[in-house]
């Protein structure tokens, strides 16, 4: 999925006007879904358990060349081919490269936002290779050949009509078949899939550096299949995802399944540690992990932003949002949408290329509060405004307005005469011309003013 | 105590009579309140844009005003908020320890009665009323004031009705209302939706209220509004009797403005 999230205003005002439908499926799914984490979160210590992976998450970033060197011995000495990807392209050459190795023709797919990030399915169409999605989520979108608009929940954003009435057509579905039926009959496509894949290809929500484990969450066990049925298991993993020691994937597994569905943990978890060990084992015969980079080492070094390394995708920041609940995650225009999009965006692609996403927040912090790793998204949100004001990338209008606030606020005087003059000569009125006020005040009635300001009434004496 | 009052830019002009009601609220319980005549802005417009070096003038300002203050009280939870959060963050490099004092002694209304004063029943006036209760963002989250202001008015007799979205944002945020107005009236519009049948909604935010009344007047929901000062000072007021349940921000404004 390429970005293109410049115009996220105008995608968003189309969303919320055109299609209501997304709105009410986004918004009725996130609420049940961040009703669930709090439960959860409500059953355990949850303060703890949250700092407690803030520390891990911390203690890895700043020795994570260790640890990766560390995970790719341990890969290595349990029959694990590791790779490593600076950026997209070379991801996918390396995907391309084993894929006509071992003259794969069908693959089959976990859900991973990394290989959205990286562009790989077209680039393995483009090879004549049949891609399979396997989650129902993924595969619903990559019928419609929609981009994912939730980190978990890929096609939350659909309501179960639209997925009735697509699978009426494509699989001859009942078109008024329950969500069970339909997972029967995605299930009866997928199972051929499966069958005839050369080659599994997941993400990784950890990688445990002290084993060369990779650990793989789900719920409907696809991702089991795809890491075990086919001859080859590739593995695309961010260069952040690992842990360091096997005790600390206890708590992560937990941690996470309670935030992104609030789950005590996924109904599946894989931990793949490598190849069949012998002929007729279960298994695929390679595993290939693809240590994957790209932009995140620049992300690591930013001043701020490396906090934002430590997310572990569980989407709990997106279930809570009032922002995101408004529009779904089409409208945010990358991989990562929601309050951790838009501050890992502007670290992965630049800020200029993520502008304005740092501005799509009201800072009302319910992310952070939800944020298993606890990574202060209001506060990096701002260290991004700032940056985008350094750079110039907002408009000159509103910095020079500010400007022009901080003179007149730290000048009394002045500060009382602006006050008097602006509301009370008409300011409404007035307000309908600013630029910036206009679409403001259509959505809204301008508030009157109070007929006398405190400070008269204080003068006047308050009884 | 001497409390020294921080009226706000919204509240000055916006929420007079909310202002006063502190005020009377406050010396109700006490207190003797000054109004330092050289404050202006807290600079939050500036900070939430990130220009922190405007915002730190605007907080040395500030500063300087309530430099020899006892206690600082304000009817607004996110102002509040930028002063005991915001200006430590802000002074960081500069003066840090003026800025972390002054957090100490700073309030929002609700936190001041609760917390520093040790006050929850302050009158039984809001007897019968139904009120819901929107939570500001700063107020619940930054100063956790979690239970303080619904404490107050249970207190005082209201039933506050449970609502789902009492704790969401309502879609303000300042400039991000001007920037992204769809989605922040959107916003708006799911709080209205999800709202049960009250006399009133009661908040300790003027900006919630603007917002949210502008948002619920264009769209015809005769939704009524009352600032948590008014609210409270009705409680203890309780022999005016015309009750906040007539209380329209939209109308005419009455006393209790907002
Ligand atoms: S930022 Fe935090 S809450 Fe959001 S997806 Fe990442 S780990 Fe989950």
């Amino acid at each position: 999925m390429s970005a293109r999230i410049g115009d996220y205003a105008t995608r968003s005002r189309e969303a919320i006007r055109n299609h209501p439908e997304v709105r009410t499926a986004v918004t009725g799914a996130t609420v049940a879904f961040d009703e669930k984490r709090r439960r959860a979160y409500g059953e355990v210590d949850a303060d703890l358990w949250r700092r407690w992976a803030e520390a891990v998450k911390n203690h890895l970033l700043t020795h994570l060349g260790d640890y990766l060197v560390e995970a790719e011995a341990r890969l290595e000495a349990n029959g694990a081919h590791v790779h490593w990807a600076r950026g997209a392209d070379e991801a996918r050459e390396i995907v391309l490269e084993l894929a006509s190795r071992h003259s794969v023709r069908s693959v089959v797919k976990g859900k991973s936002m990394l290989t959205e990030e990286v562009e790989l399915n077209p680039a393995l169409e483009r090879a004549g290779i049949e891609v399979y999605e396997t989650d129902l989520g993924e595969y619903i979108l990559q019928l419609l050949d929609e981009p994912p608009s939730h980190i978990v929940g890929p096609a939350i954003h659909k309501t179960l009509e639209q997925v009735q009435r697509l699978f009426a057509d494509r699989l001859e579905t009942d078109p008024g078949g329950d969500p069970d039926e339909l997972a029967r009959a995605a299930r009866g496509v997928l199972r051929d899939a499966f069958i005839n894949a050369d080659m599994g290809i997941t993400g990784g929500n950890f990688l445990v550096a002290e084993t060369g484990t990779v650990a793989l969450i789900e719920n409907e066990g696809n991702i089991r299949l795809t890491t075990s049925l086919p001859r080859v298991h590739v593995a695309l993993v961010g260069i952040e995802k690992l842990l360091p020691r096997m005790s600390d994937l206890a708590g992560f597994l937990q941690l996470t399944s309670r935030a992104a569905t609030g789950q005590s943990i996924g109904c599946f978890v894989s931990l793949v540690q490598g190849p069949a060990a012998a002929p007729g084992d279960d298994g695929p015969e390679e595993v290939h992990v693809i240590l994957v980079d790209n932009g995140r080492t620049d992300v690591l070094v930013h001043e701020h932003a490396w906090e934002a390394l430590r997310c572990v995708r569980c989407g709990a920041c997106l279930n809570t949002c009032p922002v995101y609940r408004q529009t779904g995650g089409h409208a945010y225009g990358w991989v990562y949408s929601g309050p951790i999009g838009s501050v890992l965006d502007p670290g992965l692609l630049g800020l200029h290329e993520a502008m304005p996403l740092p501005f799509a927040s009201s800072l009302c912090g319910a992310c952070f509060d939800a944020c298993p790793v606890r990574i202060p998204i209001p506060e990096l949100l701002l260290a991004w405004r700032e940056e985008a004001q350094q750079q110039g990338l907002t408009p000159w209008k509103e910095r020079a307005a500010l400007a022009g606030l901080a003179n007149v606020a730290t000048r009394p005087p002045l500060y009382r005469l602006a006050g008097r003059v602006g509301t009370r000569l008409g300011a409404a009125r007035a307000a309908r011309k600013l630029p910036m006020l206009g679409d403001w005040s259509n959505d809204r009635s301008l508030p009157s003013p109070s007929p006398r300001t405190f400070r008269q009434l204080w003068r006047e004496g308050i009884k | 105590m001497k409390v020294a009052l921080f009226v706000t830019c919204l509240a000055d002009h916006y929420f007079a009579e909310a202002a006063a009601d502190t005020v009377r609220l406050l010396r109700h319980l006490g207190c003797e309140v000054t109004f330092p005549d050289a404050q202006t802005c807290c600079g939050q417009p500036a900070y939430n844009a990130g220009m922190s070096r405007e915002a730190a003038r605007m907080a040395h300002h500030t500063m300087d005003v309530f430099a020899d203050c006892e206690a600082v009280v304000l009817p607004s939870g996110s102002c509040a908020t930028m002063v005991k959060r915001f200006y430590p963050r802000l002074a960081a490099s500069n003066p840090a320890v003026q800025a972390a004092a002054l957090a100490d002694r700073t309030f929002e209304l609700g936190e001041f009665i609760v917390r520093r004063l040790g006050v929850t029943r302050l009158g039984d006036g809001l007897a019968g009323r139904r009120v819901a209760l929107h939570q500001g963002c700063h107020a619940l989250r930054e100063l956790r004031l979690e239970t303080e202001p619904a404490a107050l008015l249970e207190g005082a007799g209201a039933e506050v009705v449970p609502w789902a979205a009492s704790d969401e944002c309502c879609g303000f945020g300042g400039l991000f209302s001007v920037k992204m107005t769809d989605v922040s009236a959107a916003m708006a519009d799911r709080k209205l939706d999800t709202l049960p049948r009250v006399d009133c909604v009661v908040s300790g935010d003027g900006g919630c209220i603007l917002h949210l009344d502008g948002r619920s007047r264009i769209r015809g929901c005769g939704v009524k509004f009352v600032h948590l000062a008014t609210a409270l000072w009705r409680a203890v007021d309780e022999g005016v009797g015309d009750g906040m349940a007539e209380r329209d921000h939209g109308g005419r404004h009455g006393r209790g403005n907002g």
